[in-house]
């Protein structure tokens, strides 16, 4: 390949480019500009300097390395058919985290067509069925009606959260801002000052700490059970996502799923259908000691840092029979500066104190907050922000 | 200076020691060419800041690193006024009977009263070109992250009481981060991005041949076979090839030629740093993992 035309590269990297996009990455004329200049770095003859190149230029997330090699892979064997709109499709299927559940989709009607209880007999089998199960699960989360939100009601929910006080808010960081009565002086300024009068020191300028909410980490419990309280927890989720910085949101169910870029979306209801696209198992069963050692491996030290409140949204009702719930709550609770467990115990049928996954989780938390009445923003608000309620058993034994 | 090619980086870090595989060299070359910072992300103990030490000995430059902590600011990372010493200055000129506001202004906010903090150092234009190395930059908080935006875009820095100090020759940059916090998108968009991976079992070999020479082949083919195969464990903290490298250290001075269950037991503490993690491998796992390893490394 020796010397090809520059407007030869300008085009190809801009078709790629679209193809990236296409695949939900972000990449912006900046990216192309500086995918222009690299290719001019390196030797086009070589496939993986040019692939690497491209990569260090265009993608900035480790997340995203894998579509971008596959969509570098799809383009330049046949950069023209990359158009096609068969190839386009495929690239969409990649912004899913389950691409399996694609595979399956036909089978969904099939899955549909006999009652769920026709279970396979074989092992080999397996697979597919579940596979269809997820797909047909995401498909409920699709259908799930979310209200629409009128703005008002956006400025109104907006509002609630900004009374949201979570105990340890306002930590105190190692930053400082002038205040005429804070605690250390500031030099600087005051040496500034002091030129104004011939470098007579007449007023010494002050400075206090700068406090700021820690970072919060939501993880709700989407399971069957929960599944009452989905729309209001979404509902707040959202509107925490949007109304604090520093704010990481994880559902789980069956399996953990990080919705935190597609809760930032600004409207609602765009957000919930993105949410509903990556989640794959809405109103499903419950693995909370599973899902809570999931997070501990790949998410806690990610983003538990500089003191981070950990929310945890459950009932506490965990199908496996609270196996390995005690250890993975132990954890969670030693990696994070506070870990606030709501419990929604309106669901009375099934809420029995005594449960094992209760017993299990109630040692390893520093509040407990049973909540009657999650019918709306207000209540959940309310709830939070009120001083704990004298739990004694739990505070002491969390002291202890 | 800068090295020309690709071929070039890769000789560059293998003359400083560093065994680095065909993708970081690439991302080097192009970082070095196209003067971008370098953002290498990665899990603990992969060799990030390393690859910095060995830029800045390969090219001959002064490595300035700036390590990263939740609240460093300003003053701890760019600059600082000396103020006992402006203070001084103050008294001096009036003793000498000098009272011109102006003047008196100039003087106490001269570059001699200021001192250069690691930002400052790397792009101070009456030093020598240097590697500016921001480590950990997951430590620092999002305040510390937006100001490191200007200094990233035209590396210079506005000190409000004296001028703009711009880099004659702009610094290497490399920024690590081990992923405890997300660095925001506005910093990652500045540099070109590598994710540092744990090497495969041949390039760990080679690594291990270079950072720990005098263990002997057979033992150091069995810690990274064992190493490897701990990787695909289930495991709260993997462990690093840094740690690889002092566990071979370990069972060389304590004079083991092999692998074996009880030694493992005995030096878990060096791969392992968790108690949890530890308690899992102990027993069972390490002698399956240890027969496994033993099997899969030559006999020498």
């Amino acid at each position: 390949m020796s010397g090809p035309a520059p407007g030869t590269i300008a085009a190809n990297v801009m078709h790629f480019a679209r193809l990236l996009r296409r695949a939900g990455l972000p990449v912006g004329p900046s990216e192309m500009l500086a995918a222009q200049q690299a290719l001019t770095l390196v030797d086009l003859g070589d496939r993986t300097e040019v692939r690497t190149g491209l990569r260090g230029v265009m993608i900035h997330r480790h997340e995203h390395a894998d579509i971008f090699d596959q969509a570098f892979d799809l383009f330049w064997r046949d950069p023209t058919a990359a158009h096609q709109a068969a190839i386009m499709g495929l690239m969409q299927g990649r912004k899913d985290p389950a691409p399996r559940a694609r595979a399956g989709s036909r089978r969904l009607a099939e899955a549909f067509a006999p009652p769920r209880e026709a279970k396979p007999r074989d092992a080999e089998e397996r697979p597919p069925v579940e596979v269809a199960l997820t797909v047909s699960e995401r498909e409920r989360l699709q259908s799930m009606d979310f209200e629409a939100m009128s703005s008002a009601e956006i400025g109104a929910a907006k509002a609630e959260i900004r009374r949201l006080v979570l105990p340890l808010d306002l930590r105190r960081t190692r930053r400082l801002r002038p205040d005429p009565t804070g605690a250390s002086v500031d030099l600087r300024a005051t040496m500034r000052g002091s030129l104004r009068h011939g470098g007579e020191i007449l007023d010494i300028a002050r400075r206090r700490r700068v406090t700021r909410p820690p970072p919060l980490v939501m993880l709700c419990d989407i399971s069957g059970s929960m599944a009452r309280y989905a729309q209001i927890l979404l509902h707040f989720l959202h509107a925490v996502a949007n109304d604090r910085d520093r704010v990481q949101v994880f559902l789980f169910g069956t399996r953990l799923t990080n919705i935190t870029r597609q809760l930032r979306h600004r409207d609602p209801e765009v957000a919930f259908q993105m949410v509903a696209h990556v989640v794959p198992d809405w109103s499903g069963g419950t693995r909370i000691g599973e899902s809570l050692a999931a997070f501990n491996r790949r998410w806690a030290r990610r983003v538990l840092g500089q003191g981070a409140v950990v929310l945890l949204v459950t009932d506490g009702l965990d199908r496996e029979g609270a196996k390995g719930l005690a250890e993975a709550m132990d954890r969670l609770h030693r990696s994070c500066s506070r870990l606030i467990w709501l419990n929604p115990l309106l669901r009375w049928q099934g809420f029995e104190p005594r449960s094992q996954g209760i017993r299990a989780m109630l040692p390893h938390v520093d509040e407990f907050r049973p909540v009657h009445n999650l019918a709306s923003l207000r209540a959940l608000i309310d709830s939070l922000s009120r001083r704990p309620p004298p739990r004694a058993a739990v505070a002491l034994r969390s002291a202890a | 200076m800068i090295p020309g090619s690709v071929a070039e980086t890769a000789l560059l870090l293998e003359r400083g020691g560093y065994v680095a595989d065909r993708e970081l060299a690439t991302t080097i070359h192009l970082a070095l060419s196209m003067r971008r910072p370098l953002f290498l992300e990665g899990e603990p103990g992969t060799g990030k800041t390393e690859i910095a030490k060995v830029l800045a000995a390969g090219l001959g430059r002064r490595l300035v690193r700036l390590q990263c902590y939740d609240g460093l600011d300003l003053s701890a990372a760019a600059y600082e006024w000396d103020h006992a010493r402006q203070l001084m200055a103050i008294r001096l000129a009036e003793a000498a009977g000098q009272t011109d506001r102006e003047l008196l202004a100039r003087d106490i906010y001269d570059r001699e009263f200021l001192q250069s903090r690691p930002l400052l150092s790397a792009i101070d234009p009456a030093q020598p070109p240097a590697v500016l190395l921001i480590d950990e930059l997951d430590r620092a908080d999002e305040p510390f992250e937006a100001f490191l935006l200007e200094v990233l875009a035209d590396f210079q820095i506005s000190v409000p009481e004296y001028g703009t100090i711009r880099a004659e020759t702009p610094p290497v940059v490399v920024l690590t981060s081990n992923r405890t916090r997300e660095v925001h998108d506005a910093i990652r968009r500045r540099c070109l991005y590598h994710w540092v991976d744990y090497p495969d079992a041949a390039r760990e070999r080679a690594i291990l041949a270079r950072k720990a020479p005098d263990v002997p082949a057979r033992l150091s083919h069995q810690v990274v076979e064992f190493v490897q195969r701990l990787r695909g464990e289930d495991l709260f903290k993997l462990p690093g090839v840094a740690e690889t490298i002092d566990w071979a250290g370990a069972l060389r001075y304590l004079n083991k030629a092999e692998l074996t269950p009880g030694t493992v037991e005995e030096t878990l503490g060096v791969l392992l740093k968790y108690q949890d993690d530890i308690a899992k491998i102990r027993g069972a796992e390490a002698a399956r993992l240890v027969a496994e390893a033993q099997a899969a490394a030559p006999a020498v």
